[in-house]
């Protein structure tokens, strides 16, 4: 079975499926000047995204896009990826199984979710691999945060059993077809999902507090 | 009664100006063997002192190189690790408390007969450590149960579990049998298992909830009966007072605040 | 024919044979275990939103912490993601360096493991000391080159903290001399005792086709059968510059997970040899002269994208995501932990067999729950 670039796979998936690709770009409400800023960046590094071997840049070149990146202001938000395929929700399966039995991508690495709330969207990010070794391939689905439902690929895929629930627990990501979809590290009765963005991070409130209130009336 | 080629042509002491203990020693010295009730009790309960086999997070690995052959903690007459807490002396909080392990902890604190010890070994365990600020951390196992000695590191050496449990042993020789409480009258005091909450643990007696994720929690550490306290729990507020603002200590004195406040002063606070 | 009832059992979280706070509900008719429901959760300790607010070179240091057995590879792949990420190249000393503690480490977690899972097994003590000696001996390796036993926080983007001197390689060459007799000491002790055979012979059978669908890794995917390691499928550091064996199984049962680990030893010795052999023509410094500077690692700011590294720990495929914003924390920091997925098949494992199976299965998956429930 061949080994696919990442263009081959969008390429064939248009073919194949039609249909499967999300073709939807969310845009950063908080500046469009911003969002292409970020573009630039990441055109530096995506040559070395893909390969596992160690980057051929000298350590110079590093040492000066290190530079480079210091010097620009820091961006809060990173871009989002394009050169993998994105797929619409109620698809992943038919790609899931497409990658498998068809080009033998045959072992589910991992399943991560990743909190983009200035885009309006939370994207699970799926690296599947060969068994018998190679790079391996991404596919990512975005589905709305305030609606975030994909169906489960866990009938097919077992291993991504506990990962799916892990993605429930803690980012809110719903997985229909899961065989048991319930929270897997925190308790039943905890309210909220503590990885996104917008969940109140604890700090340390022993020593930072302040007080603007009604203070010193007692 | 004298051990034999022992030098008996030594002056005689003076025995009038000692306490109990430095005559005892003496007489120790010289060979003569005094005892009382206090000091064989107190012999047999440090020689003996039976922790039990709880393992939480990476303590818990070093504490089981303390029981193998290099660090061999059975000189200290601890090698028995119990399964069971109703055989245990001693409970070594070896790790990370986290918010969903915490009922079990005190449950298991609770089933633990007296006299019972506890070591907090590890930064983790004393205070949180370097997971301090997450949301499933609880700030230290001493605000829900109390603790006899606390074990710094990350983690700790096996050699300064050892000094913790010598430590352990030495307050066991200061205590006096009359006063131990575990013989005094009056009811037995079960610590009261925290209960889960839609945004923390839930005490018992504690306003609201107890260790609320993203907030100051609602109570203090408990001073281990030992080192003088009663084995009662702090849930005056004011002692949080310099950290948390008067008018806040106020409300959560009388009844009045709520579990809302304390995130908005938070969210004020950022 | 009498009735039977299905009754559940609960095991755990304090439990000493869960290899920590790991709860099961086991579903059981009679002796046999009709259903295995694991419960996690109880060493949830927020790992990846402390990924999210503390800087990269901070991040090191709780990398040690998730899979305790060994931090060295778990700070390995976590260097190596960054690494990617920001475009740092490694010399080939320090990547020698590397390689050699990484090793060193699998030792360490494997005699470990197979000493916890003997004593599970119920040869109470013998065997945990006999691991435990071995486990020492490295921790002395590491508490020379890291400063501390258990949490060495040793690598830095570009290489590692410190060189290892003269001294230290006569060291790991000490323990190399000894270690084929501990080996050998430890198969004859257990390999043919009539009790270890009876209880792991044909004890929690993992098919070859279940194991690729489960996503498990590590000795649990290869005593199946399936010869998937990441240091042959996909190299990494310098690992195509040695020559070593994947062990494989033939059942797929526990024994065969004990063998596999067995035989791994003995081929991280054989890379051991290998390495501390060409270490003196490895080129470079024991780090990357751009990024020596402590200010220079704490204010590492990566440029925007992402990165995914695996990395072969002794539990199995351990794997970081990283998104850098560009800024000095990363974005989100996510991790493939071998120990949790390895897990996933444990109901699967266990079905048919009786209770007393479950511990020495679960043993024989080795799982730590720092990773586990991260």
């Amino acid at each position: 079975m061949p080994l696919l670039n990442k263009g081959e796979l969008r390429a064939l998936l248009e073919r194949e499926l039609p249909g499967a690709l999300d073709r939807a770009k969310p845009t950063n409400p908080y500046g469009a000047a911003e969002a292409t800023h970020h573009l630039e960046v990441v055109d530096t590094a995506s040559d070395t995204m893909g390969d596992t071997s160690p980057p051929p840049a000298t350590s110079e070149a590093a040492a000066e896009r290190q530079a480079e990146v210091v010097d620009k202001e820091e961006p809060s938000v990173p871009p989002l990826s394009d050169d993998d395929a994105v797929v619409r929700a109620e698809r992943i399966l038919d790609v899931a199984l497409f990658l498998r039995d068809q080009f033998g991508y045959n072992f589910l690495s991992r399943v991560t979710p990743v909190d983009y709330p200035a885009y309006g969207i939370i994207e699970v990010v799926y690296h599947f691999y060969r068994i018998e070794g190679g790079p391996g391939q991404v596919v990512r689905v975005r589905v709305p945060r305030d609606n975030a439902v994909i169906p489960s690929i866990t009938p097919i895929w077992p291993g991504a059993n506990l990962e799916e629930r892990v993605c429930y627990d803690l980012f809110g990501v719903h997985f229909p077809g899961h065989p048991y979809h319930k929270r897997i590290y925190m308790w039943d009765e905890f309210e909220g999902h503590p990885m996104r963005k917008d969940f109140e991070k604890i700090g340390d409130s022993y020593y930072h507090f302040k007080w603007k209130g009604e203070g010193g009336e007692e | 009664m004298a051990l034999v080629g022992e030098d008996m042509s030594k002056a005689p002491k003076n025995y009038d100006n000692m306490s109990d203990e430095e005559v005892q020693l003496e007489l120790e010295h010289e060979g003569v063997l005094l005892s009382t009730v206090n000091k064989l009790y107190n012999w047999g309960r440090r020689s003996s002192v039976w922790p039990l086999g709880f393992g939480l997070a990476c303590c818990a690995i070093e504490m089981i190189a303390a029981s193998a052959s290099r660090y061999d903690i059975a000189r200290f007459g601890s090698e028995l690790f119990r399964a069971s807490p109703r055989q245990a002396d001693c409970m070594i909080v070896s790790g990370t408390v986290t918010k969903k392990m915490v009922p079990q902890i005190v449950r298991l604190y609770n089933q633990m007969p007296e006299p019972k010890w506890v070591i907090s070994m590890g930064a983790c365990a004393t205070s949180g450590g370097p997971f301090r600020d997450g949301y499933n951390v609880v700030r230290g196992i001493d605000l829900y149960i109390p603790v006899d000695v606390y074990v710094p590191g990350c983690p700790p050496r096996p050699e300064a579990l050892l000094h913790s449990l010598i430590t352990v042993q030495e307050q066991i020789d200061r205590e006096k049998i009359k006063k131990v409480r575990w013989y005094q009258k009056g009811p037995v005091v079960e610590f009261p298992v925290p209960q889960f909450g839609a945004k923390g643990l839930i005490v018992e007696g504690i306003t609201g909830v107890a260790d609320l994720v993203g907030g100051v929690p609602r109570m203090m550490p408990f001073v281990s009966p030992a080192l003088g306290g009663q084995g009662e729990r702090h849930t005056d507020p004011t002692v949080l007072e310099g950290n948390v603002p008067k008018g806040l200590v106020a409300e959560i004195r009388e009844g009045r605040a709520d579990t809302n406040l304390l995130e908005e002063t938070n969210a004020a606070a950022q | 024919m009498l009735k039977t009832e299905e009754l559940q059992i609960n095991i755990g979280p304090q439990h000493p044979s869960t290899h920590g706070v790991f709860r099961l509900m086991a579903t059981v008719d009679g002796e046999t275990v009709v259903h295995l429901e694991p419960v996690f959760g109880y060493l949830h300790r927020n790992h990846e939103q402390l990924g999210e607010i503390w800087t990269y070179l901070q991040t090191i240091t709780i990398t040690d912490r998730l899979d305790y057995f060994n931090s060295m590879i778990n700070e390995h792949g976590y260097c190596m993601t960054v690494e990617k990420l920001a475009g740092i190249e490694v010399p080939e000393r320090a990547e020698y360096i590397r390689v050699i503690m990484s090793e060193l480490s699998r030792i360490l977690n494997h005699a470990a493991a197979l000493g916890f899972w003997l004593q599970d097994m119920g040869s109470w003590g013998t065997t945990l000391m006999f691991g435990f000696r071995q486990r020492e001996m490295i921790m002395d390796i590491f508490e020379s080159v890291g400063g501390s036993r258990m949490m060495c926080n040793y690598m830095r983007f570009g290489g590692a903290a410190r060189d290892i001197t003269p001294n230290i390689v006569e060291q790991i060459q000490l323990f190399l001399e000894g270690f084929p007799q501990f080996i050998d000491d430890f198969e004859r002790l257990m390999m043919d005792n009539e009790i270890l055979l009876a209880r792991s012979r044909n004890v929690g059978v993992l098919p070859k086709e279940l194991a690729a669908s489960y996503s498990v890794s590590g000795p649990v995917i290869r005593a199946s059968g399936i010869p998937y390691d990441i240091r042959k499928a996909e190299p990494y550091s310098i690992y195509d510059r040695f020559t070593f064996d994947i062990p494989v199984g033939t059942v797929g049962d526990v024994y065969d997970r004990f063998l596999v680990r067995m035989e791994e030893m003995r081929q991280s010795h054989r890379i051991l040899q290998q390495a501390l052999e060409q270490l003196p023509q490895a080129s470079g410094s024991y780090i990357n002269q751009a990024y020596k500077a402590a200010s220079k690692q704490q204010g590492l700011r990566p440029p925007a994208g992402e990165a995914y590294c695996r990395v072969e720990s002794p539990k199995g495929e351990l794997g970081y995501y990283i998104v850098s914003n560009g800024g000095n924390t990363a974005y989100r920091y996510g991790i493939r932990a071998p120990s949790l997925i390895n897990l996933t098949a444990l109901n699967d494992m266990c079905r048919g067999y009786k209770v007393a199976d479950i511990v020495v299965i679960l043993g024989s998956i080795d799982i730590v729950m720092g990773e586990v429930d991260r």
